[in-house]
């Protein structure tokens, strides 16, 4: 039940407060707040060396914090790391796979770190293959799997202890967009099943549909927080005016937008222009006799907010 | 519930078996190539050492000193590519296998990697008819301890260096001179008078030492409890750095 403070303390899955961690003279996570509750999908976004896998690594009890205070599932890592691990899922950015064995032996020995029985390591294997759509693959080497094969085996993996929450550091990167289109497909089953998921992810419009809360980070800051839809309605306009040039188009080129918008960012190849209303403007633009090569309105996305909190497209 | 020790030998033992084909080749050619280059090449002209046949001499010195090599080669590139190329470690470090388990789980696999390597030297004796009890025996003991002893501080090294080129270093400066100068050769009374106390500092001249007192019977309870004692010393000092290291390397 919600009170006016919240959600009750105990439906929280992460708990962070003034997490902090340092690397020698560099703060690569300064002092942020950061709470997860049971059953989301939080979204962790920000450009690299934004702080995001410092992040994941002190949430997923794999590093301690520098200072601050931390509870993951109602535990305290500093003393219990390893027990708390033993009902997480984590995928790292490398699948971190080993290639020389089977598909099969990848999860059973890593079922076995759990402590499982041999009986039951292989039970749960088969449930994951079948999970991972992997099953015609189980006895084939997993070096002999493709790129996308072997991102739903690692995440398969990750799985195979049925974690309470599952944290996932770019589990689409790299892959090609049908592959893409599958893995998130089986988030939104974890998901459905009330799996608490942590994301990273490069890709806005997938972290727009799959999660529930988002958090930006930048130089190890958070910058903003909130659902998607908050997030865009509060940072940024309704609609994106992009202005593209065939040279690289300079604070000068965008002079004459001034009055149109105050908000605008120029990029290497275009201009981002943010106005309530799309045609208006893109008639403004053309009237002020500015001739770029090419004209798009789009509603904004997250990808806007990302850019103008950051000053970064998220592909620098 | 598994023991997650075991459970970490258990994907080092697997990953093991799809390459024993080849391992086990070498591991029985291996000594018949020292056996016959020098034992019976070199052994052609010196004929005794220490009223003993050289080639009886020197096949104990020449089990530990196998025993030594291979407890210092799998703790290299098998070390070092865990934690770099293959991402074992790091797949091993998101469950609740401890860094403790991690490197007593290795140090096992190291272990039976060695007494296979020492089986198969002792099968090639036997074969050849020089066999005794007392060599039979101890070698199992004296070798795992000797290759241990390597083993436990080369596996703190692997796991603090990020460059494969500091493997050229230990080879040449560690464990090349270590292997020449424990006395598996030639006796270290051969040796500048200077020299000898270092090369007591290697733990393959203290394994050499009990074979060969084991394998002639010339063993005294004294030497044999300081012998162990100080190839013990070695495996203590070795694991506490591999946990150092490890635990530096993995929880940043």
């Amino acid at each position: 039940m919600d009170t006016e403070f919240g959600p009750p303390l105990d439906d929280m899955a992460v708990l962070g407060r003034d997490l902090t961690k340092r690397f020698g003279e560099f703060t690569a996570v300064d002092a942020i707040n950061i709470d997860v509750y049971s059953g989301e999908c939080f979204g962790l976004l920000g450009p690299n060396g934004a702080g995001k896998s410092s992040t994941m690594r002190m949430l997923s009890c794999i590093s301690q914090p520098t200072s601050g205070a931390l509870t993951v599932l109602g535990t305290d890592p500093r003393r219990e790391a390893a027990r708390i691990r033993g009902r997480l899922g984590i995928v790292h950015q490398e699948n971190n796979l080993d290639l020389d064995i089977k598909v099969v032996e990848n999860l059973t020995t890593y079922a076995r770190y759990f402590g499982f029985s041999r009986s039951e390591c292989r039970r749960r294997a088969a449930e994951m293959l079948e999970f991972a759509q992997l099953e015609q693959k189980a006895v084939s080497k997993a070096g002999e799997l493709s790129g996308g094969m072997q991102r739903r085996l690692a995440i398969a993996r990750a799985l195979v202890n049925s974690p309470e929450m599952v944290f996932l550091d770019e589990p689409t990167t790299g892959l090609d967009p049908q592959m893409r289109h599958v893995v998130w497909q089986r988030l939104l089953e974890l998901k459905q099943r009330r799996t608490t998921l942590v994301v990273t992810t490069h890709y806005m419009e997938e972290a727009e549909q799959l999660c529930d809360r988002i958090v930006i980070m930048d130089h190890g800051h958070i910058v903003a927080e909130g659902t998607p839809q908050m997030l865009i309605k509060e940072n940024v306009s309704q609609e994106v005016v992009e202005l593209w040039f065939s040279e690289t188009p300079t604070e000068e080129t965008a002079a004459p937008l001034k009055g149109i918008s105050e908000q605008f960012d120029v990029l290497a190849d275009r201009i981002v222009l943010y106005v309530a209303n799309g045609e208006e403007a893109a008639k403004e633009v053309h009237r002020r006799g500015l001739t770029p090569e090419r004209l798009t309105i789009r509603r904004s996305t997250l990808e806007d907010v990302f850019l103008r909190l950051t000053g970064r497209t998220l592909a620098e | 519930m598994a023991n997650p020790t075991i459970t970490v030998l258990e994907r080092h033992m697997l990953l093991y078996q799809r390459l024993w084909r080849a391992s086990a080749f070498s591991l029985f050619i291996l000594p018949v190539l020292f056996l016959t280059s020098i034992g019976l090449g070199v052994g052609g002209y010196i004929h005794q050492v220490d009223g003993h046949d050289y080639l009886q001499w020197i096949t104990p010195g020449l089990i530990a000193s196998t025993a030594f090599q291979t407890g210092a080669n799998e703790s290299t590139y098998g070390v070092l590519s865990e934690f770099e190329w293959v991402g074992g470690i790091k797949a091993m470090r998101s469950t609740p296998v401890r860094i403790q388990d991690m490197i007593r789980g290795w140090l096992i696999y190291v272990l039976i990697a060695t007494e296979l390597a020492v089986a198969a030297f002792l099968i090639v004796i036997w074969l050849a008819g020089a066999l005794t009890p007392g060599l039979a025996i101890s070698a199992p003991f004296v070798c795992g301890a000797v290759s241990l002893a390597i083993a436990t501080p080369t596996t703190a090294f692997s796991a603090a260096i990020n460059d494969q080129d500091w493997f050229l270093v230990l080879a040449r400066f560690v464990i090349l001179p270590a292997t020449l100068f424990s006395g598996v050769l030639f006796p270290i009374s051969q040796l500048p008078a200077f020299i000898q106390p270092l090369s007591y500092l290697s733990p393959l001249t203290h394994a050499v030492e009990l074979m060969r007192d084991f394998a002639f019977g010339t063993a005294t309870p004294m030497t044999v409890a300081l012998h162990f004692a100080y190839l013990l010393a070695w495996i203590v000092a070795g694991w506490f750095l591999a946990n150092i290291t490890y635990r530096r390397r993995l929880t940043d």
